[in-house]
């Protein structure tokens, strides 16, 4: 899997994701710096969490507009794989390769705390190591996680099969309580269409290790990782 | 601004009679506006320490292990395999009263630049907050602002916050301390240091541009609040954490180049301390040009510019042959890059702007010449002995309304607001473990870090509160199973000027000092925050002590999470002290008597075992006796690992009440599977032990026979704060 991580100004989790995606494939993933036009060779692009531009604007929009997002379009529209991680998935939206957007938390506060993920559907690159319904750890933390789309794209999301993961509890159940930013329908991530670009919130990429307090995210890594082996 | 410059000039800028006579000695004539802002900014309690430096000079700062001391931007030390742990906690109380957002998030942004100035990349950040009475809705209002300032700042710079503490007390409701620490790591032979060095060397400033934020911040630092301190504001700085992380990227790129001769971050006064400090410690003179300095509002004087306090700057001294290499970096991380001057043979700092000489001041009497005070001290009474207490209330009562409040109560409110994962390294999070435990990426080893202090013990008795606090930072090192390295110290106390001030000072001083030498603890940075009175009522003296300890394999640490089917063991005497114990105050309703007595023979006795025993692999979880006494310590343990208990009834010679809530020190709580083989390995060390009880099922069995659910015991222990805050 030749993976490769774009660097925005202002991201800050693209170290922990470098570590948990090296851990996957054996080898270190290239570092993409915002400026850079060509990604040609890379079967996996990941943009990763942080604060892009210092996200002062809408979270995403800076990132949206910079010289790097043509050619992660390009990627995208070759059939390649993109995953997004917090801001990342916030940017995928603001950049239109994800519907929907993410709005603040509904309690208005920064949440950092781990979250369960229900599987919703396994048969992806991404989700493949997983089983279909299962439930997994992952720490989360964002100011502006609470997913947001109308009914009839939600209905449309829900209709194709594009909903990743949703926010449940420990037990697998849908239910407010175990939404903390208030996502739409408990949606904590997204797939496209052709189930190539995946745009989630919280940080699997944090919980790979067991010294972490598990590796509860690793099958994600794992997973591309087989997928994308060359 | 055209202001005539006398004394009467000076006293509004804090320079008392004396030293302004001093100043036009110096001079040998009146000073220029400017030059009478750099010499108050430079000799205000702030940035001189005149008050202190006396007393700081007795505390510990060495040790086979301490690389730099106090003196550098922050103190280093050794963690081995060929790294460096660099840390300082810093105070930003004034500010964050003021306005409780931008105070405590320019707080982090502070403390963050005099890690990383010296090479290091920020691993970590801890904070210990005090509030008033969380009744009041002015405190709610700057808990609420402190917490999102730290969240805000630390969040976005991809730090994470991963420790802390916070208590509450009256006398902080018109002055709240916020104290903010980071940790860094760093080769330990890439230590980069501020003795500017290299005659005709160019001085770069880089960061954010130059402003009219933050004016005179160190002066307002120094001085006592009255009703006008609403009108204080335009004093506080804005930060950006954006540009502090661009910032952070951009100087380390350039450290891993050879460019660097001397580097500095500008904090309190700006311009003016960084310039006057990296000149005065290499022994060089500098020439400033204002006129290159970036600045993103018009027609700024040159007082304004050297008193700014913008953030996210630095002033760096660079090889001449490698400025080029340097502009490269910035300029990718798009940040300014200008040079302002150049080192000079002369020992003057001479600054000019638009073509006039603003400033021209002998460098080594701004320094030699500072004022240093033996300020009068008033030794605090030694508190009258407490005698009996009897208890009114009895076990179960007494544990839930200690258990809900505000001092012991769950801080999960505030750690659900800060980032504690980013970095990937966080082996124990806050509220998991005594101490946090962050793993150095790529290596086994993991450092433990802690904030630690009793503001009521010190207040009773500044001596062993001072020793106290020093103890519980080891102490909480300890009980992960870590071997406790050094302190940093944050000393936060009222008016110096006052002798019973003074003399809490001198006196916590004395009980650090006693408490570093006796545990091998030494302190290697610190800050000093004086005048916390508001219309003259002082805070409870706040040495807070930020501890750092390393272990050799991250894996090795224990957390205080409760396993079942474990013996609980209390390592340490137990007799019984309630004086000025939570307790005491929460339910007796009485804030009285000695602080407990630090024996620190048994503590080092005490911790030593306890972490061999860790080391061993004989204990799995591990928590401190120390705030609401061993009845707290188990409950605390048995909601983190949702594991009841069932404990034994105290023994003979101890009342009941006392026995749960005392809160003698150097005592740990152990989770382990071999009750007897533990308490035999105690007793061949000749440390006291005793079974409390044992682990499993879902329930709280007192003493009594009566059974708290931990259902109940976690809602009024989490449910506490939020709803104090409203949700």
């Amino acid at each position: 899997m030749k993976a490769g991580i774009v660097v925005f100004p202002g991201i800050n989790r693209e170290r922990d994701m470098a570590i948990a995606l090296e851990a996957a494939a054996g080898h270190k993933p290239r570092m993409v710096w915002h400026h850079e036009t060509d990604l040609a060779g890379l079967d996996l692009v990941v943009i990763p969490g942080g604060f892009s531009y210092g996200d002062y604007l809408r979270c995403g929009a800076m990132a949206a507009q910079s010289p790097v997002m043509g050619a992660i379009r390009a990627h995208a529209a070759r059939g390649g794989h993109i995953l997004g991680v917090c801001n990342g998935f916030q940017i995928l939206t603001e950049a239109g390769l994800l519907p929907g957007a993410l709005l603040r938390n509904a309690s208005l506060r920064f949440l950092s705390m781990d979250c369960w993920l229900r599987v919703e559907r396994a048969d992806t690159d991404f989700a493949r190591h997983y089983q279909p319904g299962a439930v997994f750890r992952s720490p989360m933390a964002h100011g502006d996680g609470n997913y947001f789309a109308d009914d009839a794209t939600l209905d449309r999301l829900e209709g194709e099969g594009l909903v990743a993961f949703r926010y449940v509890t420990q037990e697998g159940a849908v239910t407010p309580e175990a939404n903390r930013n208030g996502s739409a329908r408990n949606i904590a991530g997204l797939y496209s269409p052709n189930l190539r670009v995946l745009g989630l919130m919280p940080h699997p990429e944090d919980l790979v290790d067991p010294l972490m307090g598990g590796t509860d995210g690793k099958p994600l890594f794992d997973g591309l990782a087989a997928a994308l082996a060359a | 601004m055209a202001r005539d410059v006398n004394e009467s000039l000076a006293r509004v800028f804090g320079l008392s009679a004396e030293e302004y006579a001093r100043v036009l000695d110096i001079m040998g004539r009146t000073p220029s506006l400017t030059e009478l802002g750099v010499f108050s900014v430079m000799w205000s309690e702030h940035c001189s320490y005149k008050s202190s430096r006396v007393w700081l000079k007795l505390l510990p700062t060495t040790a086979p292990w301490v690389i730099l001391g106090p003196g550098e931007n922050a103190g280093v030390v050794d963690i081995g395999d060929g790294l460096a742990a660099i840390f300082k906690m810093e105070s930003h109380n004034h500010p964050s009263f003021i306005e409780p957002y931008q105070g405590a998030a320019t707080g982090v942004g502070g403390i963050l630049r005099d890690v990383f100035t010296m090479g290091a990349r920020p691993v970590a950040n801890l904070n210990a907050l005090r509030f008033g009475d969380p009744a009041l809705p002015r405190t709610r209002r700057t808990i609420d602002g402190v917490v999102r300032g730290i969240g805000g700042y630390g969040n976005c710079v991809g730090v994470p916050t991963v420790g802390g503490e916070i208590n509450f007390h009256p006398s902080y409701n018109g002055n709240p301390l916020v104290n903010a620490m980071t940790v860094g790591i760093a080769p330990a032979d890439r230590i980069f240091l501020s003795a500017a060095a290299g005659v005709g060397n160019p001085v770069v400033y880089v960061g954010s541009k130059t402003g009219r934020d933050g004016i005179h911040g160190a002066t307002m630092a120094s001085a006592e609040f009255g009703q006008d301190s609403e009108e204080k504001r335009p004093t506080v700085q804005v930060g950006d954490p954006f540009v502090e992380k661009l910032l952070i990227e951009a100087c380390l790129e350039l450290m891993a180049t050879d460019a660097i001769v001397a580097i500095q971050d500008m904090g309190a006064a700006g311009l003016t301390s960084s310039s006057v400090e990296m000149a005065g410690k290499g022994d060089v003179g500098i020439v400033l040009d204002l006129d290159a300095v970036p600045q993103r509002e018009t027609g700024m004087s040159a007082y304004e510019m050297m008193l700014s306090e913008s953030q996210e700057r630095m002033l760096i001294v660079l090889r001449p042959d490698r400025q080029e290499v340097a502009r490269a970096i910035f300029a990718k991380w798009e940040l300014d890059f200008a040079v302002i001057g150049h080192l000079t043979d002369t020992g003057r700092i001479v600054v000019t702007h638009r073509g006039v000489v603003e400033a021209d001041i002998p460098l080594a009497p701004l320094a030699e010449q500072a004022p240093l005070y033996h300020r009068p001290t008033v030794d605090t009474p030694q508190p009258a002995p407490l005698g009996e207490v009897a208890d009114p209330v009895g076990l179960e009562a007494a544990l839930l309304r200690l258990l809900g409040c505000p001092d012991l109560c769950s801080r999960a409110w505030v750690w659900d607001q800060y980032d504690s994962t980013v970095g990937g390294q966080t082996v124990r999070r806050p509220g998991a473990a005594d101490a946090a435990i962050v793993r150095i990426e790529g290596s086994r080893r993991a450092l433990a870090l802690t904030t630690d202090c009793t503001p009521r013990y010190c207040q009773a008795d500044p001596e062993a509160g001072g020793a106290q606090a020093v103890a519980e930072a080891w102490r909480n090192i300890t009980a992960t199973g870590a071997t406790p390295l050094a302190i940093t110290d944050n000393m936060n106390f009222g008016n110096p000027e006052k002798p019973e001030i003074m003399g809490q000072f001198a006196a916590a001083i004395r009980g650090m000092a006693a408490a570093c030498v006796a545990l091998d603890f030494p302190v290697v940075s610190g800050n000093v925050s004086l005048y916390n009175e508001t219309e003259g009522r002082p805070i409870l003296p706040t040495p807070a002590i930020g501890g750092l300890g390393v272990l050799a394999d991250a894996a090795a640490s224990v957390g205080l999470a409760l396993p079942r089917d474990c013996c609980l063991i209390v390592i340490g005497a137990t007799v019984g002290h309630l004086g000025q114990s939570l307790w005491l105050r929460e339910v007796a309703g009485r804030e009285d008597g000695p602080p407990p007595p630090v024996d620190l023979a048994a503590e080092r006795r005490n911790g030593d075992f306890v972490r061999r025993e860790i080391l061993a692999g004989r204990v799995r979880a591990c928590h401190d006796a120390s705030d609401g006494g061993l009845l707290l310590a188990v409950v605390e343990m048995a909601l983190a690992g949702d594991v009841g208990a069932g404990l034994l009834p105290a023994p003979g010679g101890v009342a009941s009440h006392a026995f749960w809530f005392g809160e003698d020190q150097g005592r740990y709580v152990l989770a382990v599977q071999d009750a007897l083989a533990m308490l035999q390995a105690a007793a061949a060390a000749g440390v006291p032990a005793l079974l409390l009880g044992v682990s499993g099922g879902k329930d709280l069995t007192l003493p009594t026979g009566d059974t708290i659910s931990l259902a109940r015991l976690r809602a009024v222990h989490e449910q506490a704060l939020p709803s104090l805050m409203g949700g």
